[in-house]
C-alpha cells in the first residue's frame, strides 16, 4: 500500500511525527502515535472525545510539547517549543477554543505580534486594516476589518480566526473542529477557502466529529483511539462504516446490561426551570422533569441545548436561576449548593479538573469534601471514621489507589472520574447528576463507570445522566430526555423512542425558526 | 530506580528546608555573635519572634485562601490605640458620664475591634467581590488613619492605670512571666496549637485549603466559600488586635505609628515557611519555623553588629532564596510523581 510506503508518498509528506507520546499528571493523552501530514492535501484526524486529536495538534502548533517521539519538519527534525516557533517554520493552527482578543479590532487581531510598522509613526492602523480587508474579502463574509472582535457573532469570530491562520501564509494549517460555531453557509465559505489552500499546496490538517464533512473534504484520513493510531487511509477507500469501526474499537462499548428491577416512587421533580443567558435568551427555558427512584433518566443533546446548565441549576450553582425544586416532594426553597446537597442532590461536573477535584489535596480530602459534616461529629474530624469512609469508597468503587494520603493529580482520569462520583456518594444523595460521567476516562473505566450507576439505581437512587453519546444514552437510560436549544423537546421511555427520533429531536430548535419549532 | 531514590531523598531535603534554614542560623549566630547562646537572649527573641508570629499565622490561613491581608499591620496600631484611649480615658457619654473598663474588658473590646476590621475586609472581599489586595490595601489606610485620628498623631503615655477604676494591671500582658516564660509566648503556644489543630482536624480547615486548592470545585462540593473566606480576615483581624495588645502592655504606652510594615514581615514569614501564594499550600508549623528565621536572623545581625541597612538587603536575599527552593520543589514533586506512576505502570 502506497500509504505506508516511504517512497511513493514521501516526496508529499511536509510533517511527520514519530511515536509521539504525551503524558499528563495524571493521563497519558497519547501513546507512540505516529502520523504523515502531506502537502496540497486535507489530512482529517478523526477520534471521539478524549482520543488525543487535540493533545497531538497542539504539539504540532507548539503548544504542548511530546513527552517522548520526534517531529520530523520537510525530512529534518525539529523541536517547536512555543506557538511563536510553530508560526515561524510555517504552522498555524485555529483552535477550537477562539484565542481572539475581544476587546481589539478584527485587523488588530490579524496582524497581533505582525504589526505593520513604520518608524517612528508606530503601526500603521490603515496598511493593517487594508491588507485585513484583502483577506476578509477572500472569505467573503461580511466582515468589517476595522471593527471590534467582541461585537461579531461567534461564527463570525471563527471566521476571523480562520482569516488570520490564512493571513501567516502558512505551510500547514491545523483546523480544529472549525464548524462546530458555523452556521450552514458559513460552512461553505470555509470548504471554499480550504480548496483554495489546497491548490497552493498547503497541507491542511482538519479535526472534525462530523463524519460527512470528513468524508466530502478529506483527502487523507486518521482515526485516534484512546491516545492510538487505530487507522491510517486515503479517504476514498473508506466509509462511515470504517470510519466508525476504527474510532469504537472491535471492544465496542461495554455498557452494563440492565438488570431488571422495580422503579419506585417519585424522588425527585423540578418546575419551569429557567437561567437567563448572559447575551440574552435562555440558556434553560422553563423545564420540568420528574425523577423516580431506581431510575435513570438520559438527557441527550447537541453542544450548547442547556443540558450542563439545567443540573447546574438543580444543584444551586446559578443565583440568577427560577423555578422550583422537590426532592421526595418537600420543596427545597433554600438555593445554594450547600443547601441542596444536604437536601440530598449530588453532581458529578462534566470538568473534573475545574469544577469536581481539588487537585493538590490528598485522594481522601476530596471524597470527603462534601461530608464532612457528617464525618466531623460535633467539632472535629474523626479520623478513624474519616478512614473508614474513604475505605468504604475506594473498595466501593473499586478505585485504584497506592495510598489514599496521595494528591488526587497522581491518580489516572478513570480513577480521578471514581473519587469525584465517591465525593457524590459519600454525601447520601437521593439524587445523583452526572455531567457527561464517561468523558475523557478509557474503555475500562467507562465501562466500570456504566456498572457503577446500573448498581445505584438498583439500589434505589435516582439518576440524572447527561451525554452527547447516542449509544449511551440509549443502552443506559431508563428514560430518556432530549433537550435542544434550553427546552426539553421529548422524554419519553426508551423503547418509545429510535435514534432516529433523537437526532432529529436534539436538531430541533437550531434552526431560524426555533421560537416555533416543538 | 538510582534517579528516583536520589530524586526522593533531594525532595524531601526541600520539604525540610525552613527546619534546615533555622538551624542554619542559630549554629553560625552561637559561633559569629557573642553572648547569643544564652537563656535570656533567647527568651527576648522569642519576645521579638512572637509579635510577627502571630500575624503570620493569620496571614497564613489568609494566604491558603488566595488572598493576602495588608491591613494587619494598621489593625496593630489602631487596635494599640484603642487598649491605651480606653485605659486611660474611658468613653465619655453625652449625658455627662465616663465610662471605665476594667483591663478584662479592654482585652476584648479591643479584639472585638480586630475582628470588626478583618470582617469589613471579608465583606468587601466576599460581598463586593473587591480583589482582596485591593480591599485591605483600602483598610490599611483608614486604620491607619482612624489610629492617627485618636490622639492626634500623639502617644498616650503611661497606661498603668488607676485602682479606684479598675484599670491597673495592663502591664502583665507583656512583662508577666508564667513559668518563667513571658506571657506572650504562652498565648502563641496556646494559639499555634489552637490554629494547626484547626487547620488539620476540622471541617473548618479542610476547607480553607479547599478554598485555596481549587474554588470553583470547593462550591460545587457544598464549601460555603463566602464563611470560610470571612473566618480567616476575621481570624487575621483577631491575631493583629493581639499584637496590639501586646505591644502597648510591653511599652505601657500606645503610639499610632505602632505596626508599620509588619505586614510585609508577617507575609514573608508565611512564604519561608511554604505557604504558597497561589493558595492551596501551607502549615502553622512551617509559618512559625519561618517566622523564627526571620526574627533570629535580624536578632542575630543586630548583636554581630551588622547594619541594618545590610539586614534588610541579606533579608529581602533570604525571602527570594526561599520562594526559588519553593518552585523547584514543586518542579522536582512533579518529575518523581511522575516517574513513580512510570514506575507503577
Amino acid at each position: 500500500m502506497t500509504l505506508n510506503g516511504d517512497s511513493a508518498g514521501g516526496d508529499d509528506v511536509i510533517l511527520r511525527l514519530e511515536d509521539v507520546t504525551k503524558v499528563y499528571s495524571g493521563t497519558v493523552a497519547v501513546k507512540q502515535a505516529s502520523l504523515d501530514i502531506r502537502r496540497g492535501a486535507v489530512n482529517v484526524l478523526v477520534g471521539e472525545n478524549g482520543a488525543g486529536k487535540s493533545t497531538l495538534m497542539k504539539i504540532i502548533a507548539g503548544v504542548e510539547q511530546p513527552t517522548l517521539g520526534r517531529i520530523l519538519l520537510e525530512g529534518k527534525e525539529v523541536s517547536i517549543p512555543t506557538p511563536a516557533a510553530a508560526n515561524a517554520l510555517g504552522i498555524s493552527m485555529v483552535f477550537q477554543e477562539l484565542n481572539l482578543l475581544g476587546n481589539l479590532s478584527v485587523a488588530e487581531n490579524i496582524f497581533i505580534t505582525r504589526e505593520i510598522t513604520h518608524w517612528p509613526r508606530g503601526i500603521d492602523h490603515g496598511a493593517q486594516v487594508k491588507r485585513a480587508t484583502e483577506f476578509l474579502d477572500r472569505l467573503q463574509a461580511g466582515i468589517g476589518a476595522d471593527s471590534l472582535v467582541e461585537d461579531l457573532m461567534i461564527g463570525q469570530q471563527q471566521l476571523v480566526e480562520i482569516a488570520k491562520a490564512v493571513s501567516l501564509d502558512t505551510k500547514i494549517i491545523i483546523f480544529d473542529e472549525p464548524t462546530s460555531a458555523l452556521s450552514a453557509a458559513e460552512v461553505e465559505i470555509l470548504f471554499r477557502v480550504i480548496a483554495d489552500l489546497k491548490a497552493r499546496g498547503v497541507a491542511i490538517v482538519y479535526i472534525s466529529h462530523r463524519l460527512e464533512e470528513l468524508i466530502r473534504i478529506g483527502d487523507f484520513i486518521t482515526v485516534l483511539r484512546d491516545g492510538r493510531v487505530t487507522g491510517h487511509e486515503m479517504m476514498k477507500n473508506v466509509d462511515t462504516k470504517w470510519i466508525v469501526r476504527q474510532m469504537i474499537g472491535s471492544d465496542a462499548k461495554d455498557f452494563a446490561k440492565s438488570g431488571e428491577h422495580a422503579i419506585g416512587e417519585e424522588v425527585f421533580r423540578c418546575e419551569e426551570i429557567s437561567l437567563p443567558r448572559l447575551t440574552g435568551g435562555l440558556a434553560v427555558d422553563h423545564v420540568s422533569l420528574i425523577v423516580r427512584r431506581g431510575e435513570i433518566l438520559g438527557i441527550y443533546g447537541l453542544m450548547g441545548a442547556g443540558r450542563s446548565e439545567l443540573l447546574e441549576c438543580i444543584i444551586g450553582r446559578h443565583i440568577h436561576a427560577t423555578g422550583r425544586v422537590f426532592i421526595d416532594r418537600k420543596e427545597v426553597k433554600k438555593k445554594d449548593t450547600t443547601a441542596r446537597i444536604e437536601s440530598g442532590i449530588a453532581l458529578i461536573p462534566e470538568d473534573r479538573q475545574r469544577d469536581g477535584l481539588v487537585a493538590i489535596l490528598s485522594i481522601a480530602a476530596n471524597l470527603t469534601l462534601s461530608s464532612l459534616k457528617r464525618i466531623a461529629g460535633a467539632f472535629f474530624i474523626h479520623g478513624k471514621v474519616e478512614n473508614k469512609e474513604v475505605r468504604s469508597a475506594i473498595a466501593g468503587l473499586s478505585i485504584k489507589v497506592a495510598d489514599p494520603a496521595f494528591e488526587v493529580s497522581s491518580l489516572s482520569g478513570g480513577n480521578q472520574q471514581k473519587v469525584v462520583i465517591g465525593k457524590a456518594l459519600m454525601t447520601r444523595p437521593k439524587l445523583l447528576l452526572m455531567d457527561e460521567p464517561s468523558r475523557g476516562i478509557d474503555v475500562g473505566a467507562k465501562a466500570d463507570v456504566f456498572r457503577t450507576m446500573r448498581r445505584l439505581a438498583a439500589e434505589g437512587l435516582g439518576i440524572v445522566f447527561v451525554t452527547s453519546d447516542l449509544d449511551e444514552v440509549m443502552a443506559l437510560s431508563d428514560r430518556i430526555a432530549v433537550m435542544s436549544n434550553g427546552r426539553l423537546i421529548a422524554v419519553r421511555d426508551r423503547s418509545e423512542l429510535s435514534e432516529t427520533d433523537i437526532v432529529s429531536a436534539a436538531a430541533q430548535g437550531h434552526g431560524p425558526h426555533a421560537a416555533m419549532g416543538a | 530506580m538510582a534517579s528516583l531514590d536520589r530524586g526522593t531523598m533531594i525532595l524531601n531535603l526541600m520539604k525540610l528546608r525552613t527546619f534546615i534554614a533555622l538551624f542554619a542560623v542559630l549554629m553560625f549566630f552561637s559561633v559569629a555573635a557573642p553572648n547569643f547562646l544564652s537563656t535570656a537572649n533567647f527568651i527576648l527573641m522569642s519576645k521579638h519572634v512572637a509579635l510577627n508570629a502571630f500575624l503570620a499565622m493569620g496571614m497564613t490561613f489568609v494566604i491558603v485562601t488566595g488572598g493576602i491581608d495588608l491591613s494587619v499591620g494598621s489593625i496593630v496600631g489602631l487596635c494599640g490605640m484603642i487598649a491605651g484611649g480606653l485605659l486611660l480615658y474611658g468613653i465619655d457619654l453625652p449625658i455627662g458620664y465616663t465610662v471605665y473598663f476594667n483591663v478584662f474588658e479592654v482585652i476584648l473590646i479591643t479584639l472585638g475591634v480586630g475582628i470588626f476590621i478583618g470582617a469589613i475586609n471579608g465583606l468587601l472581599i466576599t460581598r463586593l467581590n473587591v480583589a482582596p489586595f485591593i480591599a485591605t490595601l483600602g483598610t490599611l489606610y483608614v486604620a491607619r488613619g482612624v489610629a492617627l485620628l485618636a490622639s492626634d498623631g500623639g502617644t498616650f503615655p503611661n497606661l498603668v492605670g488607676k485602682a479606684e477604676l479598675g484599670t491597673t494591671g495592663f502591664g502583665w500582658l507583656g512583662a508577666g512571666r508564667i513559668l518563667g516564660l513571658p506571657v506572650s509566648i504562652w498565648i502563641l503556644v496556646v494559639l499555634a496549637f489552637a490554629a494547626a489543630y484547626l487547620a488539620r482536624y476540622t471541617p473548618l480547615g479542610r476547607h480553607i485549603f479547599a478554598v485555596g486548592g481549587n474554588e470553583r470545585a470547593a462550591r460545587m462540593s457544598g464549601v460555603r466559600i463566602n464563611s470560610v473566606k470571612m473566618f480567616v480576615y476575621m481570624f487575621s483581624g483577631f491575631c493583629a488586635a493581639i499584637v496590639g495588645l501586646i505591644i502597648s502592655s510591653e511599652l505601657m504606652a500606645s503610639h499610632p505609628a505602632t505596626g508599620e510594615s509588619f505586614e510585609l514581615n508577617a507575609i514573608a514569614a508565611a512564604v519561608l515557611g511554604g505557604t504558597s501564594m497561589s493558595g492551596g499550600r501551607g502549615t502553622i508549623g512551617g509559618t512559625i519555623v519561618g517566622a523564627f528565621v526571620i526574627g533570629v536572623l535580624s536578632d542575630g545581625l543586630v548583636m554581630m553588629g551588622v547594619s541594618s541597612f545590610w539586614q534588610m538587603v541579606i533579608k529581602g536575599l533570604v525571602i527570594i532564596f526561599a520562594v526559588v527552593i519553593d518552585q523547584a520543589q514543586r518542579r522536582l514533586q512533579q518529575r518523581v510523581t511522575l516517574m513513580q506512576m512510570a514506575k507503577a505502570g
